[in-house]
């Protein structure tokens, strides 16, 4: 169990390694360098200039050195101004004026261009809000799928079971963008019961008017995905034998599904909702757009858009994180769920 | 100058009237259908449920749509018509005395004409971005299956890495203007775009190598199709001028190729992972076929059920990523009618005007829920068998 643990760790590093190179690379492209220097600098600033600034900020040293300094691996050398002289390469993030090792291993994740403060200082603060978005969000998702996939499993081909099954198509069928339009619309526009943006979720605190929007819209996707899985293993399970047995010796229907279905339906809805992860990932960016509230997708999305290459390394770095420790955890906790699994 | 409305139940039934091609195909479809049912197998059997009528209803409605866009929208997608901003459902357009059905939106475009051609650029580049998604995923998920080993494990690792990246962190990755100057896109493009070749000729190969003169024939064709499509979309330099595709497409395009495979390229690895212990290929092992004959000929035509129920579901899912493309303005021109688009221009400013959002939302939400129950239809009757 302990060498599996640790070569999924090993695998997980050099997932890590390769993805943030793949992203380095394409930060680091000449437009998108070009795009950096002309927001940094002035608009019109001839070739020359953002020649001679990409030099002195170091962003023409060879590409596995660069990458090697993000990664604290090779020493951080600070910018030259005009003279030549060892200036700090952002003034707003204290950058040393002296060679240092100073990269993610260190803990240093760099400067962002975009929000003139570091990234540590705008990612994690993010981070935070969106995790509080998360776990309203899965406190929600999480006890509406089981229920309704449990329902529709416990008695497969019924009215019941039916229409639950149309329901949760109906619900994979509709992306964040559209179902946000649509409880906008209703919600707020029409009915007035609700805010139509979480932006003052940020400032002022979160409430049931300002947050409810973004949470339901960013849970109904999920929900009919993991209500079919759900529904799925219900029905597997319904089916075996024991549960034949146990009607057989004379126990409730209610009684045989909570006792005997539910604990082994539950294993395969456990590793799917783990896997939900990574969509999440994508339905945050687009919730948080769309009712601007400042959290990680929000932040991914300046970052993209003015390419800031420090700020969205660190994006990068932290949602591949994520994604790929949920499925580590999924593939423990399902060995750990079910006995009939062993890892060899 | 006072705008003129048309009440509900006429622009109710002027919507119906302009989608006369649409429903006149869709009948000449189901009458079909319904005619020669028992002998269109696979999909003779879905139309004896309710869920994969309505599936094929309303893939078909789409689809009609996409093809007679031009008979059915009453106005350019593009055209500003400058009295019509804003304008409720039901305005009068002045000059050709034509309804704008579902109002104008903001740079007062007809919001009904643009969401007809929007389900065009749906239509296109959903089902060939998920037919290439296919063709890679096959490609190098039967053999990773198959063999297992080295090639399953780097394979597989590659396919992880992409899934690893969220989708929308890939596509800003990939889809940005400046990506377009540098040879990415189409270094990308001139990787997947081979496959189809590949994988169709090692089809031939395969089966027909004892018959030189039919070899001969397909690879030819093959090759000569393949390879003047390939010229047109990667090279842009299609000698007729037929195959074309500009910068921004074809960027969008490999983008959800590459975005798809990897989840192809899992199912087909898994599927020939577990026909691979049949019989039937053991028996193919003794009479001495070569493995790559085994893979196409024996173990993926009996993997088509899963398959075909993943293509519904992926044409789907894809047309969300196109939406999710349009909805961040990657890109997509600024102006075009594509259902993505069209939403994040009327999601800022819904708090003044509904009318612009809804189409293109419920436009969107209606075509993937037709492919899902069609998935859904699929699966139930694959399962029968």
């Amino acid at each position: 169990m302990l060498t599996f643990i640790l070569r999924r760790l090993g695998v997980m590093a050099l997932t890590m390694v390769c993805l943030t190179l793949v992203v380095f690379y394409l930060v680091n492209l000449e437009p998108n360098l070009r795009r950096l220097a002309l927001s940094q600098i002035d608009m019109r600033s001839s070739e020359q200039h953002i020649e001679s600034w990409l030099t002195r900020m170091g962003y023409r040293e060879p590409f596995l050195v660069r990458y090697g300094q993000w990664i604290g691996v090779v020493q951080k050398q600070p910018a030259a101004d005009e003279a030549g002289n060892p200036v700090s390469r952002f003034r707003y993030c204290t950058e040393p004026s002296e060679p240092t090792y100073s990269g993610v291993l260190q803990g240093d994740f760099g400067c962002s261009t975009t929000f003139r403060t570091t990234v540590a200082d705008r990612l994690w603060p993010a981070l935070g809000a969106t995790g509080i978005l998360m776990f309203w969000v899965m406190v929600v998702m999480v006890p509406v799928s089981l229920l309704i996939g449990i329902f529709a499993g416990m008695r497969e081909g019924t009215r019941t079971d039916r229409t639950l099954s149309v329901a949760s198509i109906t619900t994979t069928a509709t992306p964040e963008y559209v179902s946000g339009v649509i409880f906008t619309v209703v919600f707020a526009s029409w009915l007035g019961w609700l805010n139509g943006s979480a932006a003052t979720a940020t400032s002022q605190g979160i409430s049931f008017y300002n947050f409810t929007l973004p949470v339901m819209t960013m849970a109904i996707y999920g929900i009919g995905y993991i209500a079919r899985m759900t529904r799925a293993s219900m029905v597997e399970v319904m089916t075996q034998q024991y549960i034949r047995t146990a009607r057989l010796k004379g126990l409730g229907f209610g009684s045989v599904v909570v006792k005997h279905a539910l604990r082994n339906a539950l294993i395969a809805p456990f590793t799917v909702i783990m896997l939900q992860f990574p969509w999440l990932l994508t339905g945050v960016v687009i919730v948080e757009v769309m009712f601007r509230y400042q959290g990680f997708g929000f932040t991914l999305v300046s970052a993209a858009g003015n390419n800031d290459i420090d700020l969205l390394l660190g994006a990068s770095l932290v949602s591949v994180f994520v994604v790929l420790s949920t499925q580590l955890i999924s593939d423990l906790g399902y060995a750990y769920l079910n006995p009939r699994i062993r890892v060899q | 100058m006072q705008l003129e409305f048309v009440g509900w139940f006429q622009i109710l039934l002027g919507t119906l009237w302009r989608f006369w091609p649409v429903w006149l195909a869709l009948a000449v479809l189901f009458a079909l259908s319904f005619a020669f049912k028992k002998r269109l197998g696979l999909y003779g059997q879905i139309l004896d449920t309710g869920v994969g009528i309505a599936g094929v209803f309303i893939c078909g409605f789409w689809l009609f749509s996409a093809i007679f866009a031009g008979t059915i929208a009453p106005f350019n997608p593009l055209g500003q018509y400058p009295i019509m901003k804003d304008a409720l459902p039901g305005a009068i357009e002045p000059n050709s005395g034509q309804i704008f059905l579902f109002g104008g939106d903001t740079l007062a475009r007809d919001v009904f004409s643009r969401m007809v051609f929007g389900s065009q650029i749906v239509m296109i580049i959903a089902p060939a971005a998920t037919l290439f998604a296919l063709m890679v995923g096959t490609t190098l998920g039967l053999p990773a299956g198959f063999f297992g080993g080295k090639i399953d494990t780097f394979l597989s690792f590659l396919a992880n890495l992409v899934l690893a990246f969220p989708v929308i962190l890939l596509f800003y990755l990939l889809v940005t203007p400046g990506i377009m100057e540098t040879p990415i896109p189409y270094t990308m493009a001139g990787i997947f775009f081979i496959f189809p070749i590949i994988f169709f000729c090692t089809l031939f190969y395969t089966r027909y190598s004892h018959r030189p003169g039919l070899l001969a024939i397909q690879i030819g064709l093959t090759v000569l199709i393949g390879g003047w499509i390939y010229a047109g979309l990667v090279f842009n330099a299609d000698p007729f001028g037929i195959v074309a595709i500009r910068p921004n497409e074809l960027n969008i395009f490999v983008a959800v190729v590459f975005a798809s495979s990897p989840g192809v390229f899992r199912i087909v690895r898994g599927l020939s992972m577990d026909i691979k212990t049949r019989d039937y290929v053991a028996a193919a092992q003794t009479r001495g076929e070569s493995s790559w004959y085994i893979m196409l000929w024996e173990v993926l035509p009996n993997a088509r059920g899963p398959l075909i129920v993943d293509v519904c579901l992926r044409i789907g899912y894809t047309t969300i990523l196109l939406g999710t493309l349009g909805y961040f303005g990657l890109g997509l021109a600024p102006e075009s009618p594509d259902w993505g688009t069209a939403i994040k221009d009327s999601s800022r400013l819904l708090r003044a005007y509904i009318h612009p959002a809804l189409p293109p939302v419920v436009a969107l939400m209606s075509f993937v829920l037709g492919l899902n129950l069609l998935a859904d239809a699929l699966r139930e009757q694959s399962l029968k068998d």
